[in-house]
C-alpha cells in the first residue's frame, strides 16, 4: 500500500513527472525560441510559472457549476500521473503491470481531455463552450486512429495487451520501428500525440488569437496551476508512451540511460518542429486528416503487420 | 521576499488593453516580442484572457466608454495585479487630455504601478519599465 502510494505520488508518478515534464516544457519553449532566432526563457521558467500561479487568487465563475469547475483539473492531474505510472513502471520492474494494462492506459490518456471539456463547460463561458465543442470533435477524430494503431501493435505482440510483453518482444526481436509497419505506426501515433497535447497544428480548442485560450479561459490561480501540471505530465507521458510502444522503451542500465534520454529528446524535437513549422488547421481539416488519412495509414499498418512486414 | 512573490516577478503574463489607441503603442508592444528585444527571456508572455494576467497594460487615451470596461477588467483580474500606464495617452492623456470624451488618465480610474511615457515608447523604454516593475 505504502509502496503503491510512493509509486503514484513520488517516483514515476506525480512529482517526478511534473519535474521532467517541466524541463521538457522548458526545452519546448527554448527550441521554439531558437527556431525564431530568439533567446528563450530561463531554465526554471516552467516552475516559476507554477509557483506564480499557486501564489495568485483563484476566481470562481458566477454563473457556473463551481464544484465541477474546480474538480475537473484535479481529475486531469490524477489520471495523467496514473497513466504515467502504468507506462513507466514496466521499464523499471519487468514484472510490473497486469493483463490488459494497454487498454487502461488508453482510457487514462483520454481522461485529461475529457475533464478539460467538463471544466470548460462548467465555467459557463460561451467561448469556453466553443473550445469544448472543438476539443470534443478532435477527440472523436483522433481516438479512432489511435485505437487502430494500438491494435496493430497488439497484433505485432502476438495478441498480448500487456506493456511488459510489448517491451520484452522488442528487446528480443528489435524495436518495432525497424519494420515498415512500425514506421507507419510511428507517424500515426506522433500526430495523435500532437493532437492529444493540443499543440499547433491541432490547437484549435485553445486557439490563442481567436478564442483566447478557449477551454482554459476562466481558469486562474491554483486551478490553472493544476491544469499546467497535468499538461506538463502529459508532455512527458505521451512521448514516453510512444517510446515504449515503438522505440523499444526505456532501459535504465549503463549506456541505456543515455539512449533513453536521447529518445525522449528526439520525440520532443519532432513534436516541437512540427509545432513551429505548421499553421493551425481548421476543425474540419483536422477531422478529415485523422478520420481518413491517419485511420487509413493505421489500417495499412495492421495489414502489413499481419504479413509480418 | 517570499517564494510566491519571487516567482511572480519572474513570470509576468501581460494582458494588453487598448483604449482609444492610435495603434502605434500596440505595434511597439509587439516589437518587444521580436528576436531583437525578446521579452520572453524575462518570462514575459502575452496572454489572451484577463484571468491569466499578472500585468494589465493600458495604452491609448481612455474615453468614457473605455472607462467602464477598464474598471470591469480590473475587477475580473486575479490579484495581485500590476497595472502599467503605457504611452503618453495612458500616462497623462496626451493631446486628447482636453477632449470632450476623455475620462481621465489611467491613474484616475485604477491604481497604477508603473508609467512608461513616450509617443510611442521605444522598446528600450519598455524594457526599462519592465526592469522597474520587477525591482519594485
Amino acid at each position: 500500500m505504502i509502496k503503491d502510494l510512493f509509486y503514484f505520488i513520488v517516483f514515476p508518478g506525480m512529482i517526478f513527472s511534473v519535474l521532467v515534464g517541466g524541463i521538457l516544457s522548458w526545452a519546448d519553449r527554448k527550441i521554439t525560441a531558437r527556431v525564431q532566432f530568439r533567446k528563450g526563457p530561463p531554465f526554471l521558467q516552467p516552475f516559476y510559472d507554477l509557483g506564480k500561479l499557486f501564489y495568485k487568487e483563484t476566481i470562481l465563475p458566477k454563473y457556473g457549476a463551481k464544484f465541477t469547475f474546480l474538480a475537473a483539473p484535479v481529475f486531469a492531474l490524477f489520471s495523467a500521473s496514473l497513466a504515467n505510472v502504468f507506462i513507466l513502471l514496466p521499464a523499471f520492474f519487468p514484472d510490473a503491470g497486469f493483463r490488459g494494462d494497454l487498454i487502461v492506459i488508453f482510457y487514462l490518456l483520454a481522461i485529461p481531455s475529457l475533464t478539460f471539456i467538463i471544466g470548460a463547460l462548467a465555467s459557463g463561458n460561451p467561448i469556453a463552450a466553443i473550445g469544448a465543442s472543438r476539443e470534443m470533435k478532435l477527440i472523436i477524430a483522433y481516438e479512432l486512429a489511435f485505437i487502430l494503431a494500438l491494435a496493430a501493435i497488439v497484433l505485432k505482440t502476438d495478441m498480448s495487451l500487456t506493456i511488459s510483453d510489448i517491451l520484452e518482444k522488442q528487446h528480443a526481436d528489435g524495436a518495432y520501428i525497424g519494420s515498415i509497419s512500425g514506421v507507419i505506426l510511428f507517424i500515426v501515433i506522433l500526430f495523435v500525440v500532437q493532437a492529444k497535447l493540443a499543440l499547433v497544428p491541432f490547437d484549435m480548442s485553445e486557439a490563442e488569437p481567436e478564442l483566447a485560450h478557449g477551454l482554459f479561459i476562466e481558469y486562474s490561480g491554483s486551478a490553472y496551476a493544476i491544469i499546467k501540471m497535468a499538461r506538463y505530465i502529459m508532455l512527458f507521458t505521451l512521448p514516453s508512451m510512444l517510446i515504449t510502444l515503438l522505440l523499444g522503451g526505456f532501459r535504465l542500465e549503463g549506456i541505456g540511460i543515455l539512449w533513453s534520454v536521447l529518445k525522449l529528446v528526439l520525440i520532443l524535437l519532432l513534436i516541437t518542429l512540427i509545432r513551429n513549422t505548421n499553421p493551425r488547421v481548421k476543425i474540419n481539416q483536422a477531422m478529415k486528416f485523422f478520420f481518413i488519412w491517419m485511420s487509413l495509414l493505421a489500417l495499412v499498418a495492421i495489414g502489413l503487420s499481419i504479413i509480418n512486414l | 521576499m517570499g517564494l510566491g512573490s519571487y516567482c511572480f516577478k519572474k513570470s509576468l503574463w501581460v494582458f494588453h488593453f487598448g483604449g482609444a489607441s492610435c495603434n502605434n503603442c500596440d505595434i511597439e508592444i509587439l516589437d518587444c516580442l521580436t528576436p531583437r528585444y525578446d521579452v520572453e527571456r524575462f518570462g514575459i508572455l502575452l496572454v489572451g484572457t484577463i484571468r491569466h494576467a499578472d500585468v494589465l497594460l493600458v495604452s491609448g487615451s481612455i474615453n468614457k466608454k473605455d472607462k467602464e470596461r477598464l474598471i470591469e477588467l480590473y475587477n475580473q483580474a486575479p490579484k495581485p495585479l500590476l497595472v502599467v500606464a503605457f504611452g503618453a495617452c495612458g500616462c497623462t492623456g496626451g493631446i486628447f487630455a482636453e477632449g470632450i470624451p476623455f475620462a481621465g488618465p489611467v491613474d484616475k480610474i485604477i491604481p497604477v504601478d508603473a508609467y512608461i511615457p513616450g509617443c510611442p515608447p521605444k522598446p528600450e523604454a519598455i524594457l526599462a519599465g519592465i526592469v522597474k516593475l520587477t525591482n519594485k
